[in-house]
């Protein structure tokens, strides 16, 4: 069974398909390099497969189940454009708050453990307001990992990080891989999602152009998928 | 998670968040206690007449004070996406929406209770005579004012002029409780107990509530989940 | 095929309302209140059929939350249009009889104020709609909103009777004889005659806001190529 499928799916804004009879399919362990231009729909496919939205047509199983479901949303990891954090509160009530919506054993300790596993451990009682911009994201990464969840789905993580949050973002991801965890990133920095990428998948006009392992050639030059494919 | 732990845990986030800044409550507060200082030019506040239309303007008070502090309560979780990680997580979006009309309808609640003596020594109204059937109206009405307000907070939350159509929506819907509320309030501030004679208005309120209550936690999932 | 149902509709709605002005200005005048007591022969139709198309809405928003089939959405915003059109038309007519009657243009009666905060209730889902850009939201919201009016609207009819049965008013629109029998034919007539109005102008903006849906998504398609 494959961690995250996606089966025949449409999404509407009023009568214009945004998507258009999306077909993928993730297996556990891969990490899928969602590419393509602004506007392709890279962010509307993952905000669907992540049950932000109802498809208007077809189906979005993660591991065998609507994402939409309870058991779900627990093994669910979703890093979106913004942090979802809260600025009022101190990096370690953010990820306490959360371990305890995600129902955690002990929420205080998982908070504590992902403050140190991304460098926040010393300002973890500092205010969220007052973070720097890097500080900011790795609370985010923080957040979306704290529940250990099987499946990830983010969203252009890497636009707009600092070098610091870059290497810890990647060191988690490339943990997470490891242990047999399911990846989807969309994403415009090809190089560093390359890396990481198992597959690739390009997005066009809301349609999938190509989807298939990633390869060496497409490590070395980015540009090369956009080119095959005729999006230039 | 017991449904209404995480309806603690969602209230109990909210409601720190705004006493870390107060910012709501403060303006709400200001809000209200302006509001009365204006209404003695409107009306004299030692005239009877004034006195027999004070519940009325109580509520109107809290009407208007309770607007600024619910528009905040789906904003502030624009600031950063952070509706998107509440709707992600494993949580009921029914759990979420009562979580949030519970901190709403505490922190109502306690501006009403300042605004309250204010209000007694501003206007001379003895609102202590029947205390407890007062307590019970404020409970009543507040909860109907909080779930309308929560529901549609989360409705306009997109909008550029939330601030104003927030208000506008809601006051016609809330005509009946606000009534009920306005009317029960000027008998027992000025006297007259609940009794048979005006306990239809007890039970409008009750059955507003109810009504409306259920209803958003049916609709709330396709408000919150597109 | 509609537009041949739309004209036919109109057709005789225009002839109902030939009939019915030429029998009713022959009618004899009413005891107590003179001429202007036929003004109810539109007043009373047009807060009815206001009613019928709020159920409606009812049942437009209720299906799209179910089917999220747009054809419901556009028949929900048009009949929620048509309706605020004839309970405006109520409340000036209203307005009118009371000016007449009692002198003042408007006195808070019962059925006049219900009217009107039913009025302000449906205007704010059409200022609603107007605030949301995006399609599917819009429907969406709207048709939450359109629920919540719908099941307020009798809670505010008996709110406001309760108030008038503790702090009596005017009341309006009772006349101290009966209504005739043979007056009732004419009424259901106009009944049918606004009723058939009030469908037509729902069919024609159905058309426009199906129209309106296709551009939009039409121009979406080209801004994204």
């Amino acid at each position: 069974m494959s961690a995250v499928a996606v089966d025949g799916v449409w999404k509407f804004y009023g009568d214009y398909p945004a998507l258009r009879d999306i077909r993928l399919e993730a297996p556990p362990g891969s990490c899928l390099a969602l590419i393509g231009r602004n506007g392709a729909g890279k962010t509307t496919l993952l905000r669907t497969i992540a049950g932000f939205m109802r498809p208007g047509r077809g189906e979005i199983r993660i591991l065998g189940k609507s994402p939409r479901e309870t058991e779900t949303r627990r093994n669910l990891g979703f890093i979106g454009h913004g942090i979802a954090v809260y600025d009022e509160l101190s990096a370690f009530e953010n990820l306490r708050l959360y371990g305890r919506l995600y129902n955690l054993p002990d929420p205080k300790r998982s908070a504590l453990e992902w403050l140190e596993r991304t460098g926040l451990d010393r300002v973890r009682d500092g205010l969220v307001r007052e973070f720097s911009r890097g500080m900011r994201q790795r609370l985010a990464v923080a957040r979306a990992f704290l529940h250990e969840p099987s499946v990830l789905l983010l969203d252009e993580p890497f636009t707009a990080l600092d070098d610091r949050a870059i290497a810890v973002l990647q060191r988690l991801l490339r943990e997470a891989l490891a242990a047999r965890k399911t990846i989807i990133l969309s994403t415009h920095q090809l190089r560093e999602a390359l890396e990481l990428a198992s597959h690739v998948a390009l997005l066009a006009r809301g349609q999938v152009a190509f989807h298939g392992p990633c390869t060496p050639e497409m490590v070395s030059d980015p540009g090369y998928v956009y080119a095959q494919y005729g999006e230039g | 998670m017991g449904f209404f732990r995480q309806v603690l845990v969602v209230a109990a986030k909210d409601l720190r968040a705004e006493f870390r800044t107060k910012e709501a409550i403060n303006a709400s507060l200001a809000f209200a206690l302006v509001i009365l200082v204006l209404f003695s030019f409107a009306f004299d506040p030692l005239e009877e007449t004034t006195r027999a239309i004070s519940g009325g303007l109580l509520w109107i008070v809290f009407a208007f004070a309770g607007a600024l502090l619910l528009n905040r309560s789906f904003t502030r979780e624009l600031a950063n996406d952070c509706l998107d990680a509440l709707v992600a997580a494993p949580v009921s979006a029914a759990g979420l929406f009562l979580g949030k009309a519970l901190a709403n309808y505490v922190l109502i609640f306690g501006v009403e209770l300042v605004a309250l003596p204010v209000f007694g020594v501003f206007y001379n109204v003895h609102w202590t005579q029947f205390f407890w059937q007062l307590m019970l109206v404020l409970l009543l009405g507040n909860w109907g004012v909080t779930i309308i307000g929560t529901v549609f907070s989360a409705l306009t939350v997109n909008l550029r002029l939330r601030e104003v159509m927030l208000p506008m929506l809601i006051y016609p819907m809330l005509l009946p409780a606000l009534a009920a509320a306005m009317q029960l309030t000027g008998y027992l501030v000025t006297g007259t107990p609940i009794t048979k004679e005006n306990i239809s208005w007890l039970q409008m309120l009750a059955g507003f509530d109810v009504m409306f209550t259920a209803v958003s936690l049916v609709l709330i999932e396709h408000v919150l989940v597109g | 095929m509609k537009e041949k149902l739309a004209y036919l509709m109109g057709a005789i709605a225009i002839a109902l309302f030939a009939r019915n002005i030429y029998v009713i200005s022959g009618l004899p005048q009413e005891v107590n209140q003179g001429a202007i007591f036929k003004i109810i022969f539109f007043h009373a139709p047009m807060a009815i059929t206001a009613m019928y198309c709020s159920c409606v809405a009812l049942f437009g928003s209720v299906m799209f939350l179910i089917t999220k089939n747009f054809k419901y959405d556009a028949l929900a915003v048009a009949v929620t249009e048509v309706g605020l059109g004839f309970l405006l038309a109520n409340l000036v007519t209203g307005s009118i009889w009371a000016r007449v009657i009692w002198g003042v243009w408007w006195a808070w009666d019962v059925r006049l104020t219900s009217a009107l905060v039913c009025w302000l209730l449906y205007a704010g889902y059409l200022m609603l709609r107007r605030a949301i850009e995006e399609p599917t939201q819009r429907a969406t919201f709207a048709a939450v909103f359109s629920i919540f009016a719908f099941l307020d609207v009798p809670l505010v009819y008996f709110s406001i009777r309760l108030f008038r049965t503790q702090h009596p008013g005017p009341v309006f629109f009772s006349s101290e004889g009966s209504f005739p029998k043979d007056w009732s034919a004419i009424f259901a007539l106009n009944m049918l005659a606004l009723t058939l109005l009030a469908a037509v102008m729902t069919i024609v903006r159905l058309g426009q806001e199906n129209a309106q849906r296709e551009i939009d998504s039409l121009r979406r398609t080209a801004h994204a190529i």
